[in-house]
């Protein structure tokens, strides 16, 4: 069974007013190939709202997860210039609806003996996980859909966030919705 | 075989068929200068690098063949970024070879390393940082067929010394014939879809008012011949952009010239007035469209392009066809003539496009002998005494758009100009690279005073390398085109437009640089100059004509007015 995915939970999030876009993109594995994309993007005015980078199970390849935003450009002028680049092997459109959207924050929090318990509380309903404990201070992680990602982070606020660093999202389309 | 890099660089485009070059040696690329001795490729030495570029540009204008620059690390790189740049706008096959510090130097800031591929990233189709010896021969074949398939355009291949150096162990490799591109994201679609293009023709067969708008993709898909049957057959007018001027006979009765800012009051109120624009290989430029909410409100658009991003970019087509300008033509010819062409009577459309030829043609006040040369009559004259088949290459500026107007294209591949880029001193290194490729055909490049002091030198390789080009400069001692935005936009507020009458002499340079020159001031003594050029045919020939300062370019679309606002000469102004 597929978890939620992105939209599902984000409500009046932004995702769900598919204003931002998931393209996933198979590229060459070879050097500046990164920096031809992100040279395109800031040419063309495309702006992106999160990159995210990796190789993929064939070494010939990577595979970005690239958000788009389409108040900046069409989404089919984006996808049209990118596959112009030589590099690009292949473009998947990923319709927010249809995705299963992934990221993950790391965070460290200000959280002294006496808010720990609360705070914890909060992230097991949440899902996450502590991966350390200082002496006034969490540092926690958390994957799930950017959407949660964000209503923890605003969570978040309340207990001073020190320090924080989120992934961008990875995305795969929805099991048996594909063509 | 075993062989050095530079060996195997030469053996690899001699393989491709490269059979000149143009380029000027330094440090990095030494390497590779050396086997060029031993080889039947013809090197050009250039003055300035950039000279290289528009050379192999104007080479591959006129003959369809990529031209191929080859120039060293640091500045010789730096200095093709304007002709790549201008290859880019304009589609252009080109290939460029690029000496890099060695490759472990790369990113120390080594003497004259700079970051080419980094930096020409923006202005090639895609360029390449060659690591190793063994890959010089598979990334050459990979930058021919880049460069020369699909939408064409300029492909960079940086080539770091270590891996061509003979004294370097890096630089052996074992050549094989056999290698194969390896380029899994690059396969361009050039096939119609047929559904597309039964939809295309429906729009055809219904439309009263088409108007075919063909671009520089006309001429890149060698579709000329195409074009002519599917004008023939359907009866439908043909404008040709600045950039396929020649695509389409300017004497052809279906002919309307050139549509734009500076083009002719039909070719521009026709495609207003359309309901259907049939764009082949054109790409709705700025310069076209005018203001864009006002361009041909009431056409519905058939657009054709081997560039699925030019689909939609600018203007949402009815039809787009992604396919390969020829393919797609002849498809058009075959459903239109196998299934009739509709029966719309377009007479009263015709009535209307010859009203307006026979009321705006275009014009300019003549003068007598004695008098100013008129600018627009050198081109007159020069189009009345050459043959057909000149080629013509120029400048950016008011000469250009008088060539453009002026002259009567009847062939393809005869107008060679910088269309997207504007590079002012694309004339003369252009029509030297025409040249080279066409030896047999005459080749004028009109230029403009200001183009003229930016490439000039290169006319020293022209009378060192034996290509005899014959340069029309039209000499109005400014920047004209820039002086009638400020005279007509900028209160006649004239800023930094001015250039010298008397400096330079330009009789006297063209001489010390080996050309014949001559000098005309009186419109008498125009056809004695240009008979005079014409029989040169061992030298360049450099006419200095002597032209009046205040003309202005007309029509003309005011930059970000609506092309139904158009300026006609001063003249046609009270029939408007
Ligand atoms: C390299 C470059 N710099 C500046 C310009 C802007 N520009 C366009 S036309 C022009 C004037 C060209 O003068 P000239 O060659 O004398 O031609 P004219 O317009 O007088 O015929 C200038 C400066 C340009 N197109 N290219
Ligand atoms: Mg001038």
């Amino acid at each position: 069974m597929n978890e939620q995915s992105g939209s599902g939970s984000a409500g009046q999030h932004r995702v769900a007013d598919y204003r931002y876009h998931t393209l996933v993109v198979t590229v060459e594995n070879k050097s500046g190939v990164l920096a031809r994309l992100s040279a395109l993007f800031s040419r063309r005015g495309f702006n992106i709202e999160s990159l995210a980078v990796a190789p993929t199970d064939d070494e010939r390849f990577s595979r970005v997860t690239v958000v788009v935003d389409l108040e900046s450009a069409p989404l089919e002028q984006i996808i049209k210039q990118l596959d112009k680049l030589v590099n690009v092997v292949n473009i998947r459109e990923l319709h927010p609806g249809h995705a299963v959207e992934r990221e993950l924050m790391i965070v460290t929090v200000s959280a002294g003996p006496d808010r720990r318990d609360e705070l914890v509380e909060q992230l097991d309903r949440a899902g996450g996980k502590v991966l350390s404990v200082g002496a006034d201070a969490m540092m926690l992680s958390l994957v799930g859909p950017p959407a949660r990602i964000d209503e923890f982070e605003e969570l978040l606020r309340q207990y001073g966030i020190i320090e924080l660093q989120r992934t961008g999202r990875v995305a795969l389309a929805n099991l048996d919705e594909d063509d | 075989m075993k062989m050095d890099g530079g060996q195997a660089l030469i053996r690899a485009l001699e393989l491709e068929g490269v059979d000149v070059l143009f380029g000027l040696p330094g440090g990095a690329i030494l390497p590779v200068y050396d086997p060029i001795i031993d080889s039947s490729i013809r090197h050009i030495l250039v003055r300035h690098e950039q000279g290289a570029g528009h050379m192999a540009e104007g080479y591959a204008h006129a003959t369809g063949r990529p031209g191929v620059v080859m120039v060293t690390s640091g500045p010789g790189a730096t200095n093709i970024v304007t002709p790549l740049c201008d290859a880019h706008l304009d589609s252009v096959p080109m290939v460029a070879i690029t000496g890099q510090v060695p490759f472990a130097a790369i990113g120390t800031d080594a003497f004259q390393e700079c970051d080419t591929t980094g930096i020409t990233q923006s202005v090639t189709k895609h360029n390449f940082l060659v690591a190793e010896a063994q890959d010089i021969p598979r990334t050459i074949k990979e930058a021919f067929h880049i460069a020369t398939t699909g939408r064409p355009g300029p492909v960079l291949v940086d080539i770091p010394k270590d891996i061509v150096d003979p004294d370097n162990p890096r630089s052996a490799l074992e050549w094989t014939d056999d290698v194969e591109i390896d380029l899994p994201g690059y396969s361009p679609q050039t096939d119609a879809d047929p559904v597309a293009i039964v939809a295309a023709a429906d729009l055809i067969r219904a439309a009263e008012r088409p108007v075919l708008y063909v671009g520089g993709g006309i001429l890149k898909a060698r579709a000329a011949e195409a074009l002519r049957q599917l004008a023939e057959l359907t009866g439908i007018h043909v404008v040709t952009t600045l950039m396929a001027r020649g695509a389409f006979p300017d004497s052809h009765e279906l002919c309307l010239g050139m549509p734009g800012m500076h083009g002719n009051f039909t070719a521009v109120t026709a495609m207003q007035e359309s309901d259907l624009l049939i764009a082949l290989g054109a790409r709705f430029d700025d310069r076209v469209t005018g203001r864009l909410d006002g361009f041909a409100q009431g056409a519905k658009i058939v657009h054709v392009d081997i560039d699925a991003a030019e689909l939609g970019k600018v203007r949402r087509p009815d039809v787009a066809i992604l396919s390969d300008c020829r393919v797609a033509i002849e498809a058009l010819v075959v459903e239109l003539a196998s299934n009739g062409i509709g029966g719309v009577n377009r007479g009263a459309w015709r009535s209307r496009v010859n009203g307006w030829q026979e009321n705006f043609p275009l014009s300019y006040e003549r003068t007598q002998g004695g008098d100013e040369i008129k600018p627009q009559m050198v081109i007159e004259k020069l189009r009345d005494s050459t043959p057909d088949d000149t080629i013509v290459a120029s400048g950016v500026g008011q000469h250009q758009m008088w060539a453009s107007q002026y002259w009567s294209f009847e062939h393809p591949y005869t107008w060679i100009n910088s269309g997207g880029l504007g590079t002012m001193g694309f004339s003369i290194p252009a029509a030297i690279g025409a040249k080279v490729g066409c030896p047999d055909k005459m080749v004028w490049a009109v230029d403009g005073d200001g183009c003229f002091q930016m490439t000039a030198q290169e006319l020293v390789t022209a009378t060192v390398e034996k290509i005899p080009i014959k340069v029309a400069l039209l000499n109005n001692s400014y920047l004209g085109m820039v002086r009638q935005w400020q005279e007509m936009f900028y209160g006649e507020r004239y800023s930094e437009v001015s250039l010298s009458k008397d400096v330079p002499d330009y009789k006297a340079w063209a001489e010390s640089m080996g050309c014949v020159a001559m000098r005309v001031d009186s419109p008498e003594e125009i056809d004695a100059a240009i008979t005079n050029a014409n029989e040169v045919d061992d030298r360049p020939v450099v006419i200095d004509f002597r032209v009046a300062a205040a003309e202005k370019v007309y029509p003309m679309v005011p930059s970000g007015a609506s092309n139904s606002d158009l300026l006609v000469s001063p003249s046609q102004q009270d029939q408007q």
